[in-house]
């Protein structure tokens, strides 16, 4: 697939989430919004997996420890056959399996996550059994920026470190804001770069709305032999709706209908942008 | 040769777990034990030795211990989490509940030196909730085993298990309670002895006070019985149904707070079954716990056989007298 393709999916993915999410009256906009552009370039251009591989051993794995971005995880695995888009009909609903997290009830899905903290973790336990079985698999995880102050992330990424895992890599969405705020208002996590690599994670910065800078990128794993790759993705809470953008109230808003209106005629307009 | 239950001193649990998990991780490669600094402790230096590859060592980071555990087991690791109970229950609770339970990833935490087996290294040490937070949560077994035939078996089961398990024990060395031979079943208690004035339903290392206890009450002319509940969850609600049926009164005995342990968990099970027993749940209390080893711990709140006995007796005298 082509960037101008993959460029097509970034705001059809986003026309759809915001669907889902209008539809169920509830979800992780802005989050889904920021991080969509990653799973996409994951998706359709970086992992070893289908719906027809997915309980294959030798599967490449993606775990989002973001786990409330799960619209963005919902809509890209509907693209790829993992199950009927129409089930995200019933997304929030009483008895879906389509929950405001993901969960393995889903196909596509490799590990319920939501609490955060723990996608990390996981990540390298996966990443060692492959160590340990000479598989060829490699793991990818995504992180929220308002994650990182759980401190178990950084004891998983010290173990990342000891055990030289350079068959995982950690995306961080840093989209610089949380539900409250801006993570610098929070608890600081500046200077974020040097401390990845303080606990010892080889580092690379990207804009994660740039198809080719994120595709460029996540083809050269490992970025270095014995260390585990680490990405600060440079991102937009909200991208690709002007009123959302660097807002923390949609962090979980839902667009009123004038809202949604509005929305779906920027992504259109983008759409007929890119297409013509 | 007959055999008298707790006649006999075996080794510690936690001798008998280390030796069971090496036995089992030479035959399968895909055994691996997961320590947090935690193989001296957990009895796995000669583990460490013999299989060094399968052990995975993540330093002092429980949170990140289960997490690790459950990605190891989904990509079909036989994974056994050894790490203090009190640390393993409590400071990972939430990976137990999501990354573990929620998820379904059948990784066997094993919660070394439980109950108040650190004694007098205080409350920070001792696992007296785990039981209790644990019950609370969907999809996980809990085997408090009390000797070594019942702690080699469930460590042996747990492989075999598809789901979640923990399984806690000390480190002081037991007497046997069981002949060899015995079977051994996940989720079906063990009969020790059996009477019909005073039903003990103990659990872990409470069984050998509560064996002394019943010993001490036939002395005096009373009958007893005693069941080994090694599996509090799924609970042999038979076994507790019976022993409320056919004895006059009904003692738990738990290495544990008395809050939300085997006690409580016997006593919904005959208040739903609409039986009315005279009942005690011997444990530890809802109090700063006082200091001391194991045993004056476990002698302060009554959990010896002497005390046991006292416990049982006052109760059954409260039936005569009522
Ligand atoms: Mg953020």
């Amino acid at each position: 697939m082509i960037d101008r393709e993959l460029y097509l999916k970034s705001i059809q993915y986003r026309i759809k989430l915001l669907k889902y999410i209008k539809m169920a009256g509830a979800g992780h906009t802005g989050g889904s919004l920021s991080c969509v552009d990653i799973l996409n370039v994951l998706y359709n251009r970086i992992l070893n997996v289908t719906p027809e591989t997915f309980n294959d051993p030798g599967r490449d794995r993606y775990i989002q420890s973001k786990g409330h971005s799960v619209e963005a995880l919902y809509v890209v695995l509907a693209d790829h056959g993992f199950f009927p888009e129409e089930e995200l009909e019933t997304f929030y609903g009483y008895r879906s399996i389509y929950t405001g997290h993901p969960t393995r009830k889903v196909k596509g899905i490799e590990q319920n996550t939501g609490g955060l903290g723990h996608g990390l973790a996981f990540s390298v336990g996966v990443a060692l059994a492959g160590r340990l079985d000479h598989a060829a698999y490699r793991v990818f995880t995504l992180l929220g920026d308002g994650e990182l102050a759980e401190g178990s992330n950084w004891e998983s990424l010290m173990a990342a470190a000891h055990y030289q895992l350079d068959n995982l890599c950690v995306i961080v969405d840093r989209n610089t804001l949380q539900l409250t705020g801006k993570t610098e208002d929070m608890c600081g996590l500046e200077p974020l770069a040097q401390k990845l690599e303080a606990f010892g994670g080889e580092l690379r910065l990207v804009d994660g709305h740039n198809i080719t800078a994120l595709t460029e990128m996540l083809c050269k794993l490992p970025f270095t032999t014995g260390k585990p790759s680490v990405v600060i993705a440079r991102t937009i809470k909200g991208k690709g709706i002007s009123f959302m953008e660097n807002n923390p109230k949609w962090h979980h808003g839902v667009p009123n209908d004038r809202q949604y209106e509005q929305a779906q005629q920027e992504l259109e307009a983008r759409l007929a942008e890119i297409k013509s | 040769m007959s055999f008298t239950p707790g006649s006999e001193l075996g080794k510690s649990n936690l001798e008998v777990f280390a030796e069971t998990l090496l036995a089992l991780a030479r035959e399968n490669k895909n055994v691996l034990a997961v320590t947090s600094d935690s193989r001296g402790s957990g009895k796995l230096t000669p583990y460490a030795a013999a299989v060094p590859e399968q052990l995975i060592e993540v330093g002092i980071a429980e949170q990140n211990l289960v997490g690790v555990a459950a990605g190891l087991a989904s990509a079909g690791k036989i994974v056994y989490a050894v790490s203090p109970a009190s640390f393993l229950t409590a400071r990972a609770f939430e990976q137990i509940k999501n990354d573990v339970c929620y998820s379904d990833r059948p990784v066997k935490l094993i919660g070394i030196s439980a109950g108040v087996s650190y004694g007098a290294l205080g409350s920070t040490h001792h696992a007296i909730h785990d039981i209790a937070v644990l019950r609370a949560i969907n999809n996980i077994t809990i085997i408090v085993p009390a000797d070594n035939l019942e702690t080699t078996e469930a460590i042996k089961a747990a492989a075999q298990m598809s789901h979640p398990v923990y399984i806690r024990f000390g480190k002081r060395p037991m007497p046997h309670l069981h002949p060899s031979g015995t079977v051994f079943e996940v989720g079906k208690s063990l009969q020790i002895c059996d009477g019909k004035d005073i039903a003990f339903i103990a659990t872990g290392e409470t069984v050998h006070p509560a064996l002394k206890a019943a010993e001490e009450m036939e002395q005096s002319g009373y009958s007893c019985r005693l069941v080994s509940m090694h599996t509090i969850k799924p609970l042999d609600t038979e076994a507790v149904i019976r022993a409320a049926g056919e004895c006059h009164a009904v003692v738990t005995v738990e290495e544990h707070r008395t809050a939300g342990g085997l006690g409580e968990a016997c006593a919904a099970i005959l208040a739903e079954a609409n039986m009315q027993i005279p009942f005690k749940i011997a444990g530890i209390p809802d109090e700063y716990t006082v200091t001391g080893n194991q045993l004056e711990i476990f002698a302060h709140y009554s959990l010896t056989g002497p005390g046991l006995a006292r416990t049982a007796v006052t109760l059954l005298e409260g039936i005569t007298k009522g």
